[in-house]
């Protein structure tokens, strides 16, 4: 299980900084993708791993980005906001131990508005703290509507895939 | 005391969010001060070389269009080569060489990593101080200016783009030779902004707009971009000219980093004005 989400913390930050990072598409989309770490990892993880993990993959896509802090700090934050969303987020099935957050244990529905609302919040601070101002909101607000979108179907994307490969 | 403790243990969650929050903060305030990139400059290099293999193996991709963009500027080159002009009157073109001193140095260099989707956008190039670049050098494509370098490692480079919200170039309208600022608005990554050009000012859309070289930076005349429209606020006296940049920022692959010799000397001068 640790080994699954360190190679995961390894791969999701390369595939940040080399693909999306890269991805252009008229200034506006910036998927920032690797949040699907934060969303995978365990429900039983102890809240300063949880913490620090989070810190630690946005430093490392600021240091590869020249936007030193930026992505730790929205990071930090959506870390911080989980636990308490995914107690908002009650599901027919209780949180057994060994049930990890995804569409193959908890169903899509769940997991479509746990992806959704941690991915807004996550671009929302990380647009608002690149910013650094609220002088240009509109543009702000197109920015996180147009990547959290992006982002939101990535993900799905990636968890349809895997589900089909453990359905199998 | 006790209590603290206990206080302090049972909600560590919400104090250790704080402190990674004030240190995230820290970071970004920090970011342009030199400590932090002392700090950040060693793992530069590390995260230079990951880049640059990537680099090395998307760049075979970009080819077609690289040796296009060279060969255009090749082209460029021999209409400017000596043995391309016909001499009519001789003594216009006696040159002798003690007169010329060398202002501007070039080196070539490759871009390993750009982006044009943030605020603030960096280009990463795969050359450094051991290649003899510096701080503050200007950086230029082949058909116009691209930013300029704010940080150095051994063996690479961080250039802030002129698509960076802190980027100021002194620019000048080519035709009629008034001066003002050019800045990027943060949206559309081909379209800045030129302001400070008084009213009175006649131009056309579609000219040129060049570097005027007072900020030692960029040498004179480097191409900007060109004028696409412009807006004047009733009862201003300042245009605010739209420039469409002669670069394109998404297909960049070699640039060339300029060093101005007598930088150092300018500076000393200006200061010494200040002083008296």
């Amino acid at each position: 299980m640790a080994a699954k989400n360190i190679i995961r913390f390894f791969v999701l930050l390369l595939l940040q900084v080399l693909v999306f990072s890269n991805i252009n598409v008229n200034g506006y989309i910036y998927p920032a993708f690797y949040v699907y770490f934060i969303l995978l990892l365990p429900f039983e993880i102890a809240g300063w791993l949880l913490l620090i993990l989070s810190f630690l993959m946005g430093l490392g896509v600021d240091v590869f980005t020249n936007s030193l802090g930026i992505n730790a700090a929205a990071s930090v934050f959506t870390a911080f906001l989980r636990p308490g969303l995914i107690r908002m987020l009650k599901s027919k099935k209780e949180y057994e131990p060994g049930i990890s957050p995804g569409i193959k244990d908890l169903g899509f529905r769940w997991f479509f508005f746990y992806a959704l609302i941690l991915i807004s919040l996550h671009h929302s601070a990380l647009f608002f703290i690149e910013a650094f101002s609220f002088k240009d909101i509109l543009q702000t607000g197109n920015r996180i509507i147009a990547s959290s979108t992006a982002t939101l179907i990535l993900v799905l994307l990636l968890q349809f895939l895997f589900y089909k490969q453990d359905k199998r | 005391m006790r209590n603290l403790i206990a206080f302090l243990w049972k909600n560590y969650f919400f104090f250790l969010f704080v402190i990674l929050e004030v240190f995230a903060v820290f970071l970004i305030v920090n970011n342009n001060y030199y400590q932090g990139r002392v700090f950040f400059n060693s793992t530069n290099d590390v995260t230079g070389k990951i880049l640059e293999k990537y680099n090395n193996l998307t760049s075979y991709f970009a080819l077609k269009n690289a040796n296009k963009i060279l060969a255009e500027e090749n082209a460029r080159f021999y209409n400017m080569h000596p043995e391309s002009f016909i001499k009519t009157d001789t003594l216009a073109f006696f040159v002798n060489d003690s007169i010329y001193l060398q202002q501007y140095k070039y080196i070539s260099a490759k871009v390993i990593s750009n982006s044009i989707s943030r605020r603030n956008n960096y280009l990463k190039l795969n050359k450094g101080q051991l290649h003899g670049i510096k701080e503050d050098m200007a950086v230029v494509a082949s058909n116009g200016i691209v930013g300029q370098v704010i940080e150095v490692s051994d063996n690479f480079s961080s250039v802030m783009s002129i698509l960076n919200t802190n980027a100021r170039v002194s620019a000048k309208l080519k035709t009629s030779n008034q001066v003002g600022s050019l800045y990027w608005e943060g949206e559309d990554y081909q379209m800045g902004k030129l302001v400070d050009i008084p009213s009175h000012v006649r131009f056309n859309v579609g000219d040129t707009v060049v570097t005027s070289g007072y900020s030692y930076t960029y040498p004179e005349g480097q191409v900007v971009g060109i004028v696409e429209g412009f807006d004047i606020d009733p009862g201003d006296s300042f245009f605010q000219i739209y420039v469409r940049f002669s670069v394109d920022f998404n297909k960049l692959y070699y640039v060339y980093a300029i060093q101005n010799i007598f930088k150092g000397e300018l500076i000393d001068l200006e200061q010494s004005d200040i002083k008296e």
